[in-house]
């Protein structure tokens, strides 16, 4: 992967003076091609990682793995797009294995979602089975530690 | 320490060995003539202070990756709490003599030729106790490690600097060698990366120094800790040169390319003649280096991913302190390897030692004086980036805006 995404991966908010600095390169450069990824679709977009288990708000998590029947023309594709337009689906993918998609669904209690899946998903012409499973806590997400780092115990000085 | 105090005490160059009077008359005398460390002087003055942004760190700030510590953990847990063989564990050795042939085209044979040892720092310790007669020479570059110097001196051998300079990126060539060559000369050091400049050898300055010591049949030891990292061009060791294997020792460990200080393990690889000698040594004063730490090696040594990840953040943060170091008004260049950068801070009329401590003083940023690397580090400053790079964003705006002041007066 090119380093200046890499770099934005880390820290998608380091200023581009910054990125440019680490990267041997110019201002300009590193702004056009950050524009260049966004024009293209390379990037999609910026988000904070948040560890919602430590905000008072009521929001659960659900992986769902999803089996379908693929269609002679399109096959995962037409169901797959269908099932990531709800707004309560955070991610999609399409699996090898014993399932066809797995999605990651939020609502605000185990009911809203088991209300969504009964509903909404399990309802759609192609979805022949779904299985969902809760998350209980987040250890790490997106290469983010959600516990506490050890300190650093280094001397502060040392040959 | 001085905790009590207000501004930092001085160091001094070389501090008495402190103790009652009575006690002292049984300190081998030429202990008294070999001084403190210049770092251990400055952290204590460091330690005192609270909130300090730290340039001053020697070591890796990763953590030891997950899979080398998981491994040692698991030999733990299976009991591995004995002895090995004192050259140490046969699977390790071969998993190195494998790795240097990879990545340096050196052929050591695990059996006869490879001595495992507790860090490169024993390593250098044997190499010097087993070649050094009382009185033989070491050339060595400087600036350098700080523990060069007291080693050749504990060995009874005589140091003798070979300064470097930073007009020509800290390089070592023939030329300065052959000013310094005498018919009592036993031996080079070699130590490229350099500790404290960064500096890195091309592949005709490693011929010409080879050429150096086999027309004065001269012995090279090689600290290749750095290695890995490495950042443009090829790596190459003066033991992969033609006809240097017989006449050198190659050290090396796993502190810095796979952040494992803590592990204290390093190796040693010579001819057999050579590596016996040291492992005679190191059999009576060190039996083995900890199994734990050798079952962390081997898992280490199965991918190269680690290094060049980490390889690859270092250099972000290389380039990124540069930049801010020139851009601020401290010259700086641009070293390739290592994870130290060596600024010019002698236009201010400070010694460097004064600068460091000002700077300590004023703005709570840590650097190590460069005098600490020996008289020819004198004018500059060490700056280590192996720290975070918010860190190192702060540091290089306190930094500039001390120079500042400094130039107005």
């Amino acid at each position: 992967m090119d380093e200046l995404l890499k770099l934005l991966r880390a820290n998608a908010l380091e200023s581009p003076k910054n990125l440019a600095r680490m990267l041997n390169s110019t201002e300009e450069a590193v702004k056009a091609k950050i524009a260049d990824y966004e024009r293209s679709g390379v990037i999609r977009g910026y988000q904070a990682i948040v560890n919602t288990d430590q905000l008072d708000v009521d929001l659960v998590r659900a992986v769902i793995e999803i089996k379908v029947t693929p269609e002679r023309e399109g096959g995962f594709n037409r169901l797959a797009e269908r099932v990531s337009k709800f707004v309560e689906v955070e991610s999609v993918w399409l699996m090898s294995g014993t399932y066809d998609l797995l999605a990651v669904v939020t609502g605000r209690n185990l009911k809203e979602v088991a209300f969504f899946v009964s509903e909404k998903l399990a309802t759609i012409d192609g979805i022949l089975s779904t299985a969902t499973h809760f998350m209980l806590k987040t250890y790490k997400n997106n290469g983010v530690l959600m516990t506490e780092e050890q300190p650093d115990e280094r001397l502060k000085v040392s040959p | 320490m001085n905790g009590s105090k207000s501004r930092p005490e001085p160091i001094e160059e070389s501090r008495p060995v402190t103790g009652s009077k009575p006690a002292r008359r049984f300190v081998a005398g030429y202990l008294n003539d070999i001084p403190r460390s210049g770092i251990r002087d400055f952290f204590d003055i460091v330690s005192a202070r609270k909130d300090v942004i730290s340039l001053g760190i020697g070591e890796p700030d990763f953590v030891t990756p997950w899979h080398i510590r998981e491994a040692s953990i698991t030999a733990l847990d299976r009991g591995a709490t004995t002895y090995t063989s004192n050259r140490g564990l046969i699977e390790l050795r071969r998993q190195i003599a494998r790795y240097l042939w990879r990545a340096f085209n050196v052929a050591y044979d695990p059996e006869t030729e490879i001595l495992i040892t507790v860090g490169v720092s024993e390593a250098l310790d044997l190499a010097m106790r087993a070649i050094l007669e009382p009185g033989d020479e070491v050339l060595y570059h400087e600036p350098c490690f700080v523990s060069y110097n007291p080693e050749i001196r504990f060995a009874h051998g005589v140091p003798v600097p070979v300064v470097t300079r930073r007009e020509n990126g800290f390089r070592l060539t023939r030329a300065m060698l052959e000013e310094k060559v005498s018919p009592r000369t036993k031996a080079l050091l070699l130590s490229f990366p350099t500790n404290p400049t960064g500096a890195t050898l091309a592949r005709e300055d490693i011929e010409g120094i080879a050429a150096f010591a086999k027309a004065h049949d001269i012995l090279v030891i090689t600290d290749e800790i750095y290695s890995e990292l490495t950042y443009q061009g090829e790596r190459v060791s003066i033991a992969s040169v033609p006809g240097m294997k017989e006449r050198t020792i190659f050290l090396h460990g796993f502190s810095k390319g796979w952040a494992m200080t803590g592990f204290r393990l390093g190796y040693a690889c010579a001819p057999v003649e050579l590596s016996e000698a040291m492992m005679k040594i190191h059999q009576y004063i060190m039996m083995c280096a900890p199994i734990l730490s050798q079952k962390a090696a081997i898992e280490a040594l199965k991918s190269d991913f680690d290094t060049n990840e980490m390889r690859a953040s270092y250099e972000h943060r290389r380039n990124f302190i540069c930049a801010g170091l020139n851009e601020a008004g401290i010259p700086c260049h641009v070293p390739n390897g290592a994870f130290y950068v060596f600024p010019y801070v002698g236009d201010y009329g400070l010694t460097s030692k004064d600068f460091a401590l000002r700077l300590l003083d004023e703005e709570n940023v840590a650097c190590v004086p460069g005098s600490a690397f020996g008289a020819s580090g004198e004018g500059f400053l060490r700056c280590s980036y192996s720290t975070d790079l918010e860190a190192i964003k702060e540091a290089v705006v306190r930094m500039g805006r001390f120079v500042a002041r400094l130039r107005k007066g």
